[in-house]
Order: C-alpha cells, then sequence, then structure tokens
C-alpha cells in the first residue's frame, strides 16, 4: 500500500533517470485500454447474465403449474377439487385458474389463432404461486394424486435447473474472461518492462555506478508503467461503458441481449477495472524489474 | 577503507593478475600507472565492486565485498566518487541533472540544490550546466565527471585516466581539483599512465606511486 502511495505521489527526478520510450509507452497504453474494453463487456455479460438466472430461478421456484385431466365431463368436479386443495395447502399464496384466452395464447404459436379450443379436449391449467415460506411439493403431490386423480403438478425443475446452470455457466466463463484479460495485461507489461529495462542496460549500468538501490531503479520503471496501464485502462473502460449503454434495452429485443449492462451497485465494478489493471501491472512490472535487475548483476 | 589482500583476477583462462594486495588509507594519495591492459581499470572496478575477485579478498569500509549483496554494494558505492576515463553520463539529462544523480539516486535530490551550483562553480561549468554531455567537450565532461564524483561528499575518489583525453592545461587543473580533494581528507587512488603528469604534481602533493605489469604491483621508482 505504501508503495502504491509512493507511485501516485512519483518522484519527478527518479522518472526523469530513465529516458522515455516512445512506442512501449504508446503500445502499453493502447493494450491495456483494449484489455480494459473487453473487460467491461465480460463484466457486463457476466453480472447480467447472473442477474437474470436469480430472477429466472425466483420466478420459476415461486410458480407451478398444475394439469387437469381433459376430460369433459369431471373437468367442473377436478377443477373444484384441485382449487379446493390447493387453497387450504399452507404456503399457496394464489390459485389462478387460466382461462380459455390465455390457453388459446399458450398453443397459438403451435396450432395457430384459429383453434377452436372448445371443441378440443385439452387439459385444464392452474397456476400456482407459492409465498415465501413455499409449500410441501411432495405433500401437496400426494394430496392431488389422493383427490384429484389424473392431476399432475409441474413445478417447473425440469425447466428451471438446467436454464439456471446454463446462466451459472455463462457468468463464469465471463469471470474466467476477465481473469484472463488480467493475465494477459500483465504478460504484455511484463515483456514490454522487460525490452524497456533491456533497452536501458547503459543507463541501468550507470545508476549503479553512482550507488542506486534496485529498488530506485525499479521504481522508474514500475511507476511508468502502473501509471500508462491505469491511463489506458480508464479511457478503455470510458469508451466500453459507453458500448454497453449504446447496446439496446431489453424491452427493444426481448430476452435475446437480456439487457446487458449494470445495474445499481453493479456500476462499481467497471470502475474497479482501472484500478486492479494498474495493480496488476505494478505487480507484473516490480517483478520483472527485480527478476531482470538481479540477472543483470 | 579499501583493502585488496591476495586478489587475482582472470577470465576464461587468462590471468590478469594473482595474489595482489594494495591498501588506502584514510587520506591517502595514490597513483597507479602501467602499460595499456595492465588491468588498471580492472583493478579499480574491483575496488568499487564493479568485479569480484576471482581470488583473495576485497575488503570495502573493512566489509568483504564477495558477501554484499547489491544494497549494500550500493551503499558501499555512495561512499566511493568514480571518475570513468568514459564518464559514463545519462544523455538525455543535461549536465547539471548528471551531476547531482548521485543525490538523486540516494533521495537526497532537495540537497542537490546548494552543493550543485558550488560544485559548478568550483569545475567551472556553471554556463555549461542546462547542456548535455555530448555537447560538451572532453575536458568539460571530465570536469562534470569529477563534480559528480564528489557532489555526495565521499571518503575515497576513483579516478580512470582522469586526463585522458584533455591538453596538458586541462589535466592540470583536474590534477589540482584532486590534490585540493586530497587536503580536505579524501583518499585519491588515479590511474593514468601518464608519468609526466604525476612528476608534475610530486610537488604539490604526498602521493604513493604504484606500478602495475605484468600481473605484479610495485611501487614505482626511478622511472620518476
Amino acid at each position: 500500500m505504501k508503495g502504491m502511495l509512493e507511485l501516485i505521489v512519483g518522484d519527478p527526478q527518479a522518472d526523469r533517470a530513465v529516458p522515455p520510450t516512445g512506442l512501449t509507452a504508446r503500445l502499453t497504453v493502447f493494450v491495456a485500454g483494449v484489455m480494459a474494453f473487453l473487460a467491461v463487456f465480460a463484466l457486463a455479460i457476466s453480472l447480467t447474465t447472473g442477474r437474470q438466472a436469480a430472477i429466472w430461478a425466483d420466478e420459476l421456484a415461486q410458480s407451478a403449474t398444475l394439469r387437469l385431466p381433459a376430460d369433459p365431463e369431471m373437468a367442473d368436479d377436478l377443477l373444484l377439487s384441485a382449487v379446493e386443495v390447493l387453497e387450504t395447502t399452507p404456503g399457496v399464496a394464489r390459485v389462478r385458474v387460466l382461462s380459455s384466452d390465455e390457453q388459446q395464447a399458450l398453443l397459438e404459436p403451435w396450432f395457430g389463432p384459429d383453434l377452436p379450443l372448445d371443441s378440443l379436449p385439452v387439459p385444464q391449467l392452474v397456476e400456482v404461486v407459492a409465498d415465501d415460506d413455499g409449500y410441501d411439493i411432495d405433500g401437496l403431490r400426494a394430496r392431488l394424486t389422493a383427490q384429484v386423480p389424473g392431476a399432475v403438478l409441474d413445478d417447473h425443475t425440469a425447466w428451471r435447473e438446467p436454464l439456471v446452470a446454463a446462466a451459472s455457466r455463462v457468468r463464469l466463463i465471463g469471470w474466467a474472461v476477465i481473469v484472463l484479460i488480467g493475465a494477459t495485461i500483465a504478460a504484455m507489461i511484463t515483456l514490454a518492462a522487460q525490452a524497456s529495462l533491456a533497452a536501458n542496460q547503459q543507463v541501468i549500468r550507470v545508476l549503479r555506478l553512482v550507488g542506486a538501490k534496485d529498488v530506485y531503479i525499479a521504481r522508474a520503471f514500475v511507476r511508468r508503467y502502473t501509471l500508462r496501464a491505469g491511463l489506458g485502462a480508464i479511457v478503455g473502460t470510458v469508451i466500453g461503458v459507453a458500448g454497453v449503454q449504446l447496446l439496446p434495452s431489453d424491452d427493444q429485443v426481448g430476452s435475446i441481449l437480456m439487457g446487458v449492462g449494470f445495474d445499481g451497485a453493479a456500476w462499481l465494478w467497471p470502475i474497479l477495472i482501472p484500478l486492479l489493471s494498474a495493480v496488476v501491472a505494478f505487480l507484473a512490472t516490480r517483478a520483472a524489474a527485480f527478476r531482470t535487475l538481479k540477472e543483470m548483476t | 577503507m579499501i583493502e585488496l589482500d591476495n586478489v587475482s583476477y582472470g577470465y576464461g583462462d587468462t590471468t590478469l593478475f594473482s595474489q595482489l594486495s594494495l591498501t588506502l588509507a584514510p587520506g591517502s594519495f595514490h597513483f597507479l600507472t602501467g602499460p595499456s591492459g595492465a588491468g588498471k581499470t580492472t583493478l579499480l572496478r574491483l575496488c568499487y565492486a564493479d568485479l569480484r575477485a576471482s581470488a583473495g579478498k576485497v575488503r570495502l569500509f573493512g566489509q568483504d565485498a564477495a558477501v554484499l549483496d547489491r544494497d549494500a554494494v550500493a551503499m558501499a558505492r555512495r561512499r566511493i566518487g568514480v571518475v570513468h576515463q568514459d564518464c559514463q553520463f545519462l544523455d538525455h539529462l543535461n549536465i547539471a541533472e548528471n551531476i547531482a544523480l548521485p543525490l538523486t539516486v540516494s533521495d537526497r535530490a532537495n540537497e542537490a540544490a546548494g552543493n550543485l551550483q558550488e560544485l559548478l562553480d568550483w569545475v567551472g561549468l556553471a554556463p555549461q550546466s542546462g547542456q548535455r554531455p555530448p555537447e560538451l567537450s572532453g575536458g568539460e565532461r571530465q570536469r562534470a565527471a569529477l563534480a559528480r564524483a564528489v557532489i555526495v561528499s565521499p571518503e575515497v575518489i576513483i579516478a580512470d585516466e582522469p586526463t585522458g583525453n584533455v591538453d596538458w592545461e586541462m589535466s592540470q587543473r583536474l590534477l589540482s581539483l584532486l590534490v585540493e580533494l586530497n587536503k580536505m581528507g579524501k583518499t585519491i587512488l588515479i590511474a593514468t599512465h601518464d608519468l609526466a603528469m604525476i612528476r608534475s604534481m610530486k610537488s604539490d602533493v604526498s602521493a604513493r606511486v604504484l606500478r602495475l605489469k605484468d600481473g605484479q604491483l610495485t611501487q614505482a621508482g626511478a622511472e620518476l
């Protein structure tokens, strides 16, 4: 922490001891900027997927669908029994019988808008919404089996688990991409710092001859690369965040892009990207500098 | 201050010198002479731990140079001012910044202002302080190198052919500066092949003249 503070405050005299390296400096800023830009998108996708997975999981976990047999003679009795069972089950907050129009809307993608629902044996659907405590699904199934023969209670587990698993994997991949981006920044900075140290061997020799310790020499390089990486990352992050903001929102494109972006406290994450880039650059340059200085002995 | 005890140095199968001993006592003045290639520069580099002896012991201020880590070597070098034959400047810095470099690297840059102006006047380089090393003449560079060597007020000053690239008048001026430093209590070791210059200084300073030839270090005699 003390080292980082010293870096920020800096020592202009020490900085001047090492000559500026134009191309390496520009490349470092550019690569750090590009990596930060990519990190913003990886972060946005990861956070959005996580958020969406949580929403889906909550929504699906709280609701279930009861399907009653399509028997025109017993339909009303079965529905009455089912509603009675459901309404007397602890943990069930709401029971809603889907109307004909709603059922027709559900079938429309497969059978078209002109389906004569009244003349077809279509099972009656009932939406069951749990309260915060939830209900005993196995107990409810047992009661329904006994009192409403042929009724099937679907708690959406078959849908929910693969959906949440897929979302979790996408989120994990997003974080892995961010880690890879961090590793790439570290590798790039290490190479640039090593090249710069090698190009400045004579300067380092003179500094040592006049009594410079390794930490003094390293500090000039570390400060330079840390600030370059931080600056590049700030520019890349700003452009990346602007790019994310330009993406269409979920109400414009449905759920395909899921409204990729940052929400609430998640806005803190992009702010961390330049900071983390600078920390990665600090550690990478410091390690490279001390290693190279040791080899130059 | 600096002591070489039965020191040998070589590279590959070549031995430059062996079992060589030298003691630089506080306040002493030594000239080191010898033909080109005899190993004068190598001997000097051993004295400021820029090289490690193949055998024997080099002691810097009482410490065995062989066991000093890089930081300890840096600390020892802050007590030794070195005037290199080729001056060894940083060409992207101006002369004032180059002269102040030993203070800068010791995190004592705030001490530079007063010392620096005094030194620039002392070596007659105040008008050239803003120029970069390649813009200076050989003599000016040598004087700047001397100023850099003394800015931290080191206990020992080692100069490698400090008059090699300058005319007679300038060489006399540089040597006068070194004699002046010796009178201030500094220990001086100068490597030179210029015997005429040594002769010219004999009346000004009580110096010990050593000759390095064929791997042997001897007291110079009749030729002086």
